[in-house]
């Protein structure tokens, strides 16, 4: 009976996540593995993107150090059952945030990246907006929410259109570039990678419209508040950061001769808000060092200096165009 | 002699007991553990989900179906019933390829030998996932795209994008049709049966083939004329070109000719390789026999000798069947709406209620397996040697 007991003993939920976390030394991050710029291993098999940055700096902030991550690819069917299961801490991989995913399956703590539903077309084809996909073949990725916004979108508008659905996004660019498809439709910030990775990237266009609100958002298990709390301050001590003027550039200089008292709380040189979450005072200057703040990240991963070349668009800071608001850290 | 022999058979009853025990602990145990996570993790377990609204879209749908209006029930519908379609025309295909095949590698003609051997070869020796995406890839990129499709006499068109033929309508007076169809192949029993007591019973052959064919197809057919000098003709729905696609007709997709020429070559395969064993096991004086006696090969084949082989090739023959309906969930890599597809990748992700989907996909399997296993069963027990 014993052997029975310990192999049903259930570790995952023994004990807070922070706690487990930091006895094993690392954290365990679910990412997709396949879009550029949010998670995708680079030639020297390092994980970049921006969704590997926002692990990087938990580990930042727990650690001090924004190697102690190891990243688990995740399917997006496989995704949920492995947060559940205690199989990775966190889930960082463009997942959109909907009330039923809310309710039945985990929490979302912050939303990392507003994104929408677009759709990739040849040039060659003309079309300028979606209505024009009228009666269009439109290939997809199974198991989004990419099929409810379709069905939804070309329904209310009286339009039809003929669906393909593929297990992956490999598959799916694949049967769009063999000409099986006319258009292919997922998250607007995956159709800049998936356009790279066409033969020829200039014969394929981006329309500009999004067909739905795809609000990108960590997952965390449900019940674990001070785990949620981590998390989500994780991504505003980056905005705040961004905010603030602070930048992987600047962060010692600005943590030597800090004056403003918002900068010297953000580094830790008052106040010890740190604490209350479990870390050190330091731990918003440890994201900052390691990893940068979010328009750091931003840049590095996906911005216009990169072959993605997203536009920052909803993702601006509040007071320059975008939605990206940080609560104070006081 | 007989104290130690009972001790050593209640040892082994007491020694099986407690394995059962364990066995029973064991699972009671991960039961309850898995039914504590769930709770825990808010995911409230039951089959409730399939009456909500599914709300997407399945590229093949052989039952009514809408994004709008079917529930999560329907989507499982759709894609167990694409997954029965493909199945069922795989283990047709499959049957007829690989006794053609089989028969020819037994065949005197040495050119026709040497073609099934290398086929066998080769494509038993690759695997059927590389078979699939080469149908579903290479092929298929051989064909025109959808911008210029082929047409065929204006009446199909063949493209990329798949093959759409004219679409008879059989709503209204047409069902007349479909049921002169089924009268057919009731009438073909009935055919069948008198044969059977002619064979038996020793009164002159009654021949099946050709008389079978013709009710088959003659009585549909002589329906389908029928309503038209009746003023109800049935009606067609040809196939025209869209502003993207071909529109109207009935389309086969690319994606579902590939998965049943993948599936129905592969297992060809391994059926020939039985239908030759199966051959090969039937004495060879049997044969000879049957020549002596004035039959040509075929006759010799088709009267004496397959019937024999049968008794050998049901058996294994059953289980390529079991394998085409398991090999069918392959689908899901070439875009396929089969059961594992819609059911256990959009249904799954949607409703998060995996506990209850892997489940009863798992149930539909292994019913499906068990169904096929029970008919082959019956078939094997008629081929089998009676015994007089």
């Amino acid at each position: 009976m014993g052997c029975v007991v310990l192999l049903f003993a259930t570790p995952a939920f023994a004990q807070a996540t922070l706690a487990q976390v930091k006895a094993r030394g690392h954290l365990v991050c679910g990412v997709s593995g396949g879009v550029a710029g949010f998670s995708i291993p680079d030639s020297q098999g390092q994980w970049r993107g921006l969704d590997v940055d926002f692990c990087r700096a938990l580990a930042a902030a727990i650690f001090d150090d924004p190697a102690k991550v190891r990243f688990i690819p995740q399917s997006s069917a496989a995704r949920f059952t492995a947060l559940q299961s205690g199989e990775i801490d966190v889930l960082s991989r463009n997942t959109t945030w909907t009330l039923s995913r809310d309710t039945a399956a985990m929490n979302f703590p912050v939303i990392t990246f507003y994104d929408g539903q677009g759709f990739l077309v040849r040039k060659a084809l003309n079309v300028a907006s979606v209505k024009q996909l009228d009666r269009a073949t439109i290939c997809l990725q199974q198991g989004t929410t990419t099929e409810l916004n379709l069905a939804d979108w070309f329904r209310t508008r009286g339009l039809t259109y003929q669906v393909v659905t593929f297990a992956n996004s490999e598959q799916t660019l694949g049967a769009y570039e063999s000409g099986r498809c006319d258009a292919y439709s997922t998250d607007k910030s995956s159709l800049y990678g998936e356009r790279l990775k066409t033969a020829h990237p200039d014969e394929h266009v981006i329309l500009d419209e999004a067909i739905s609100k795809e609000p990108f958002a960590p997952g965390v298990r449900q019940g674990d508040d001070p785990w949620r709390d981590l998390v989500a301050w994780t991504h505003y001590a980056m905005i705040d950061a961004e905010e603030a003027g602070i930048s992987q550039a600047n962060v010692e200089e600005m943590r030597r001769s800090a004056l403003s008292p918002d900068v010297k709380r953000i580094l830790g040189l008052e106040g010890k808000y740190g604490e209350g979450l479990g870390l050190t005072t330091d731990w918003a200057y440890r994201i900052v060092r390691h990893v940068g703040n979010y328009g750091d990240s931003f840049e590095r991963n996906v911005g216009a200096g990169t072959p993605l070349k997203i536009p920052r668009g909803l993702n601006a800071l509040w007071n320059q165009g975008g939605l990206q608001y940080g609560p104070p850290i006081r | 002699m007989t104290e130690p022999r009972r001790a050593i058979g209640l040892r082994a009853v007491a020694l099986q007991t407690l394995l059962v025990l364990a066995v029973a602990v064991l699972v009671y145990g991960a039961a309850t553990n898995a039914a504590q996570k769930l709770a825990k993790q808010g995911i409230v377990a039951g089959f409730g989900f399939l009456s909500r609204n599914a709300g997407f879209d399945i590229s093949q749908r052989l039952i009514p179906y809408a994004a709008a209006t079917s529930t999560y029930l329907d989507a499982f519908l759709v894609g167990l019933f694409n997954t029965l379609l493909a199945a069922a025309l795989g283990i047709v295909l499959a049957t007829l390829i690989g006794f053609a095949v089989g028969i020819a590698r037994l065949s005197p003609n040495l050119l026709a030998r040497g073609l099934a051997s290398a086929y066998v070869e080769a494509i038993r020796n690759v695997p059927l996932l590389l078979q699939l995406l080469v149908w579903y890839v290479a092929v298929r990129v051989a064909l025109p795209p959808a911008e210029a499709p082929a047409s065929l006499g204006g009446a199909a068109f063949v493209s990329q994008r798949g093959l759409v033929l004219p679409r008879p309508d059989f709503s209204g007076a047409a069902w007349l049709v479909p049921l002169a169809f089924l009268a057919g192949i009731v009438a073909v029993g009935m055919v069948r049966r008198r044969a059977r007591i002619a064979a038996e019973t020793g009164r002159p052959p009654v021949r099946v083939w050709l008389p079978g064919l013709v009710l088959v197809l003659l009585l549909p057919g002589l329906a389908w004329i029928g309503l038209g000098l009746a003023g109800h003709p049935v009606a067609l729905h040809w196939p025209a070109r869209g502003p993207y696609d071909v529109e109207g007709g009935l389309p086969i997709l690319p994606e579902f000719a590939a998965l049943v020429m993948g599936l129905s070559t592969y297992t060809a395969a391994f059926i020939a390789e039985i239908v030759r064993a199966g051959l090969s096991s039937v004495a060879r004086g049997q044969g000879e026999a049957a020549s002596a006696l004035g039959l040509s090969r075929g006759q010799a084949l088709r009267l004496v000798v397959i019937p024999q082989a049968l008794r050998a090739i049901v058996p294994p023959l059953t289980s390529q069947y079991l394998n085409v309906t398991k090999n069918s969930s392959l689908a899901v890599l070439i875009g396929y709406p089969d059961l594992v597809h819609v059911f256990m990748g959009t249904v799954l992700n949607q409703t998060n209620q995996a506990v209850e989907v892997v489940a009863i996909t798992m149930a539909v399997y292994l019913a499906l397996s068990l169904a096929t296993a029970f008919l082959m069963n019956l078939y094997n027990r008629r081929v089998t040697m009676v015994e007089r």
